[in-house]
């Protein structure tokens, strides 16, 4: 599949975005927030800002963006609708939660200041965070024809990516204006564990994967022996095959994982401990703001695989031997 | 709505002649010809005559080789929309623009509220659907649905412009969803078989395989057949000599 760069940057951001937003909403829960005012303006619009850049990119791909309004209606059978209606759901109880923390508990210095409707909004806030992503991830699972997106590891994936970049932004965050707050090595550390062992799962899955259709079955023709293309219908390339026909080496495709793993997962894990050890110093809190930068992007490259990576099915009409 | 219709009886579709299509492209290029003035107008053409032409075609031609040295045949494949009755590209869209008429099955967009994501044309494993840089939108085979109950046009010619123009008569279309229509008939009695089943997507429009071909081997090793004198006695003895002769 084409990898176009609005939808990775959209599922990135909005990823990170997510994830940090639920894990700010989990942590006030918890009463577990920093009372830093630092640290809550700049996580709020961090958050905030990655989830409203990501939505808006996601825009740039579409032919009519104008229309995006009439995005809203599908729901009933639509990922993509749903993802819509849930990111705009999303944004009420993160919102007011925010104010309430901003401009009530902050200025208080009380988290619990106001009873139970803070949490109430912090409770829906992460189930709606946890929710968008899960539909994020569904429009390409839901995907019969791409057998690389079918796979059960992708929903798994996007939840694990999102919760680690949101750890991983929320720890640079917390070393940089509230020290002290060791929740979040614990929080990072499951994150980074997940989001491997997810990623490290659908490679060996997506690996071994043969889809059900070939070019016997795409034509029907494979009952009288094996079917190869003698002439495509178009002379240049079409639609189609710009569009489900991007391919990626194998040498390559190797090469970029390895860089993957490298900033996504060992060069985080590695500033991670420099950041823990220098708990107070000035090279820990660079450490956690490069892991986070290197967490992102690693993610990046796992994701344009994530698209280069994927076969469709209709291929099997222009040559390709299995989709 | 992109919610699928209860299923009517009514499904129309395509039958396709593989034995027949000589490949020859004219149901591609009246395609063209009828959707650059039907409802999915304009078919948009980019560098038509340069060096590096696209454009959105609801019909494409392919050329498969099968199967290996006396059995092998080359196969002309017409590749187009095939109006599944559980089609996936109406479901993923978000905006309701794709959508499955419940009256005859025939599965459409309606361009104006379409915000052209391209799920779609993702969505379906057959390639039915081409984006159109220029409008923005999606488009897709309307199974000439401008013609086929147009009443302005004489009676002969309410069938999707592809099939009108068939020169080898490879293309049919009719009620699939009638067991005793005409498209029904010719399934049965051919073999008629559905594009990868395997999806899913229960496509309405039926494939009709190329017929068994005698081996050349068989042929050559046949003998040649001998035939029985016929004349009468009454045809008297020199034309029974001649026929004798040529028996």
């Amino acid at each position: 599949m084409h990898p176009a760069f609005s939808v990775i940057f959209f599922t990135v951001s909005s990823g990170a975005g997510y994830g940090l937003l639920g894990l700010m909403a989990a942590y006030g829960l918890g009463d577990g927030l920093p009372l830093d005012p630092w640290f809550g303006w700049i996580g709020f619009i961090l958050a905030f800002g990655l989830i409203s850049f990501g939505l808006l990119s996601s825009l740039g791909h579409l032919g009519h963006p104008e229309r995006f309004l009439r995005a809203f209606s599908q729901w009933r059978t639509s990922w993509l609708s749903r993802e819509a209606v849930l990111s705009m759901a999303t944004y009420a109880p993160a919102g007011l939660f925010s104010l309430y923390w901003l401009f009530v508990a902050l200025p208080a210095r009380n988290a619990g200041l106001w009873p139970v409707l803070p949490e109430l909004l912090a409770g829906l806030a992460v189930i709606g965070c946890a929710a968008t992503v899960v539909c994020t991830a569904m429009i390409y699972g839901s995907l019969k024809p791409i057998a690389q997106w079918r796979s059960r590891w992708v929903v798994p994936n996007y939840l694990a990516h999102s919760l680690f970049t949101g750890a991983l932004l929320l720890h640079a965050l917390a070393m940089t204006f509230a020290p002290g707050t060791e929740a979040t090595a614990a929080v990072i550390g499951a994150g980074l564990v997940l989001s491997l062992i997810a990623k490290l799962g659908y490679w060996r899955s997506i690996d071994r994967l043969v889809g059900p259709s070939t070019p016997g079955s795409a034509t029907g023709l494979g009952q009288f022996g094996d079917v190869r293309l003698l002439e495509s219908p178009n002379t240049s390339e079409n639609y189609l095959q710009k569009e489900m026909g991007f391919r990626i080496a194998r040498k390559h495709a190797r090469k970029l994982r390895v860089l993957a793993l490298l900033f996504a997962y060992v060069l985080p894990f590695l500033l991670l401990l420099v950041s823990l050890v220098n708990m107070l110093g000035f090279w820990g809190v660079a450490a956690a703001v490069l892991a986070a930068l290197s967490g992102l992007l690693g993610m990046l490259i796992e994701r344009w695989l994530f698209f280069a990576q994927a076969k469709h099915t209709v291929m099997l009409y222009y040559g390709a031997p299995a989709a | 709505m992109t919610s699928l219709p209860t299923p009517t009886a009514k499904k129309l579709g395509l039958v396709i002649d593989l034995d027949t299509c000589v490949g020859c492209h004219a149901c591609a290029i009246n395609c063209k010809q009828w959707n650059s003035g039907g409802v999915a107008a304009p078919m948009t053409d980019i560098e038509p005559y340069g060096a590096d032409p696209s454009g959105v075609w609801f019909n494409r031609i392919h050329a498969f080789e099968v199967g290996e040295g006396d059995t092998g045949r080359t196969v002309h494949f017409p590749r187009s929309c095939l109006h599944c009755e559980t089609p996936a590209c109406v479901t993923v869209c978000p905006t309701g623009a794709s959508y499955k008429r419940a009256e005859d099955g025939i599965v459409l967009v309606d361009e104006s509220k379409c915000i052209g994501c391209k799920l779609c044309s993702w969505a379906c494993p057959y390639g039915a659907r081409e984006y159109d840089i220029t409008e923005g939108v999606m488009k897709k085979c309307t199974l000439c649905v401008d013609r086929i109950y147009n009443e302005n046009l004489p009676e002969a010619e309410r069938v999707p412009a592809c099939v009108s123009t068939c020169p080898a008569s490879a293309r049919h279309f009719g009620d699939l969803g009638d067991p005793g229509s005409k498209v029904s008939q010719l399934v049965a009695d051919r073999g008629g078989y559905a594009l990868m089943p395997e999806q899913g997507y229960a496509p309405v429009n039926r494939y009709l395989p190329p017929r068994q071909k005698s081996s050349c081997d068989s042929a050559a090793k046949a003998a040649p057949v001998a035939l029985a004198p016929t004349a009468p006695d009454s045809a008297g003895k020199f034309l029974q000599w001649i026929d004798r002769l040529l028996a």
